[in-house]
Order: structure tokens, then C-alpha cells, then sequence
């Protein structure tokens, strides 16, 4: 129960301010309600799908399966399979982290690391649907070919820096 | 329109293969989901109510002043930083940032909000060094952040 009330404190407080904004200014408030509802109406249409599509994609690709892929997966290959297994919709930047320095320490290249976190940051397929919905497929598109880009050259920088090295604590 | 029907449709084929090689691992899937969704729900609330105040608040030609084509690099620079240190879902961080392009935000200030707010994490970066390093998280998120800004720069010039 406390739980609960901790994991809403923050809509809580929120809802307060709406209520507040009721009494001093109805009119806002009423501008404020609407907007709400009208976001909340297109969420609720795209949310779960893509909630149970990560579900599906957590089920049937296991994680140590990703390990063996990439471990192995050397230049070009290796870089692509780190490319789009990052792209599969499973779970926070913070799984993926421990998942990277098992990989790395059974030999994938620093290159293929920095394309798998940033692949699995910032171009997952579920959040790119989102994306097109809100901002439009011109911008989703743009995004996604310059942060792949950017990734490349970051992983050979980076590469170039720290070499095979492992790392240091 | 369109990308709620893909997704929709996505999901129908993802399911039908699913069912037909294993029932109960797609009722785990539903389990899975359901139970990420009810962790992100706080948020998404959150960031939706904070879009209609900051909206029914602010009018458009507030939001121009602040983060509009106007304010030049300054307004660019904050917003990265912003994203670079909030730990928004980028789920939804779309609809907040799309809000703000249609009232008036430029598009290199919201594509830089974006960026960043997915390449670099400075909330998790004590996460990241522990399991790969200072050096290499040092050098990703610093990376990450110049190469945020030059994406910003790029889109704005091509949308």
C-alpha cells in the first residue's frame, strides 16, 4: 500500500496542482484538462501494444542467446547483429549494461558495444512507432539514419581510444 | 492513424506466430507486459499532466520565446542538458516533445532535447561505470552529448 502511494506520489502531486488550478484559474485548468485527456486518449490506443510486444520479445529471445551471437559476431556482422539485437524491444538502458561487459570480456569489440547500447538507447522498434505517431515519420526517419551515424563513428573513436582493453576499474 | 495500425498489426502477426508455437510462453509475454506497463504508468501520467499544465499555461507564443527559432543556441544548449540528465522513458518523452514542436519549439532544440535525452545518461552513468568502466562511460556519454547536438544541427537544417 505505502508502495503504491510512492509510485503515484509524483501524478498525485499533480492532480493537487490541476485541482488548485481549479479554484484560481478555471479557465487554465480547463485548457490543461483537455490537453490531458487528448494525450491520454492517444496513449491509451498506443501503449499497451507496444507493452506487450517488449512482453513477447522478453519471452522468446532469451538473453544469453544475445551473448552468444555477439561474442562471436566480429566486423560488419557482429556490428550489425549489435545494431539490431539493440533494436529489439527488451527492457531499460540498465539491463543492457551488465549484459555489455559480459560481452565484452568474451572478446566483443568496444565498437560493437557502444553500437549495441546506443542501438539499444535510443532506436528501439516499439519507441520508433511512438515516435512516428507524435513527431512525424520525417523526423523519426532523420533521427534514426544520424544517431546510427553517430554511433558508428562514436564506437570507432571510442574504439581507437581505449583499444581491446578491458575495463579498468 | 497509420502508425497505430502498424503497431496493431504488428502485434497480430507477433501473436499468431506466438500462439501457434507456444501458449504459455504468450500468456507469460501478456505477464511481462502488463507488469512493465503498471511500472511505467506513474510516469506516463506524470509526463501527460505536466504536458496539459505546461500547455493550458503557457501559450504558444510563450513557448516560442522560450525555446522557439529566437532564442539561438542558448535555448538549444539547456534543452540538451535537460535531456541529458532526466531520466524520462523515451516512450514518453515523444509526446511531450511533439507537443512542443507543434506549439512553436524549434525543431533543433526539441530534436536536441531528444537526442540526448536517449544517448546520454547521466543518472545511470553509475551504473554504466560499474559494469563497463570510467573511461569508456566517460567517453560515451561526452561523445554522445557533442554528437546529440550535431544530430540537432543536421535535422534542423533538413526538416
Amino acid at each position: 500500500m505505502k508502495n503504491i502511494v510512492k509510485q503515484f506520489a509524483v501524478p498525485l502531486v499533480i492532480l493537487l496542482i490541476f485541482v488548485g488550478l481549479a479554484f484560481w484559474v478555471p479557465d487554465t485548468a480547463r485548457n490543461s484538462a483537455t490537453i490531458f485527456w487528448n494525450y491520454l486518449k492517444e496513449m491509451i490506443l498506443i501503449i499497451p501494444p507496444v507493452f506487450v510486444l517488449m512482453g513477447l520479445m522478453e519471452v522468446w529471445v532469451p538473453k544469453n542467446k544475445i551473448q552468444e551471437w555477439l561474442g562471436r559476431g566480429s566486423g560488419l556482422k557482429g556490428a550489425i547483429i549489435a545494431f539490431s539485437l539493440g533494436t529489439l524491444p527488451t527492457g531499460s538502458l540498465y539491463v543492457a549494461f551488465p549484459i555489455a561487459a559480459s560481452l565484452i570480456d568474451k572478446g566483443a569489440s568496444i565498437t560493437n558495444i557502444v553500437l549495441f547500447l546506443g542501438s539499444w538507447a535510443a532506436l528501439k522498434v516499439p519507441q520508433l512507432l511512438v515516435e512516428i505517431q507524435f513527431m512525424g515519420l520525417a523526423f523519426a526517419a532523420w533521427r534514426f539514419v544520424l544517431t546510427l551515424g553517430a554511433l558508428t563513428i562514436m564506437g570507432l573513436i571510442i574504439q581507437r581510444i581505449i583499444g581491446t582493453k578491458k575495463k579498468e576499474a | 492513424m497509420i502508425t497505430i495500425i502498424t503497431i496493431y498489426g504488428i502485434l497480430a502477426i507477433a501473436l499468431v506466430f506466438s500462439l501457434i508455437k507456444s501458449r504459455e510462453k504468450t500468456k507469460k509475454a501478456f505477464v511481462v507486459g502488463g507488469k512493465a506497463l503498471l511500472k511505467t504508468a506513474p510516469s506516463i501520467l506524470s509526463v501527460l499532466g505536466v504536458i496539459g499544465i505546461t500547455l493550458g499555461i503557457l501559450s504558444p507564443q510563450t513557448i516560442q520565446k522560450l525555446i522557439g527559432a529566437g532564442t539561438g543556441f542558448a535555448g538549444t544548449l539547456i534543452a540538451a542538458v535537460i535531456g541529458a540528465v532526466t531520466l524520462i522513458p523515451s516512450l514518453v518523452a515523444f509526446p511531450l516533445a511533439g507537443s512542443l514542436l507543434r506549439t512553436g519549439a524549434s525543431v533543433v532544440t526539441v530534436s536536441a532535447f531528444i537526442t540526448t535525452l536517449v544517448m546520454v545518461g547521466i543518472v545511470t552513468s553509475p551504473m554504466e561505470i560499474k559494469a563497463l568502466g570510467k573511461k569508456f562511460t566517460l567517453l560515451r556519454n561526452g561523445l554522445g552529448f557533442v554528437f546529440a547536438l550535431l544530430i540537432a544541427l543536421i535535422m534542423e537544417a533538413v526538416l
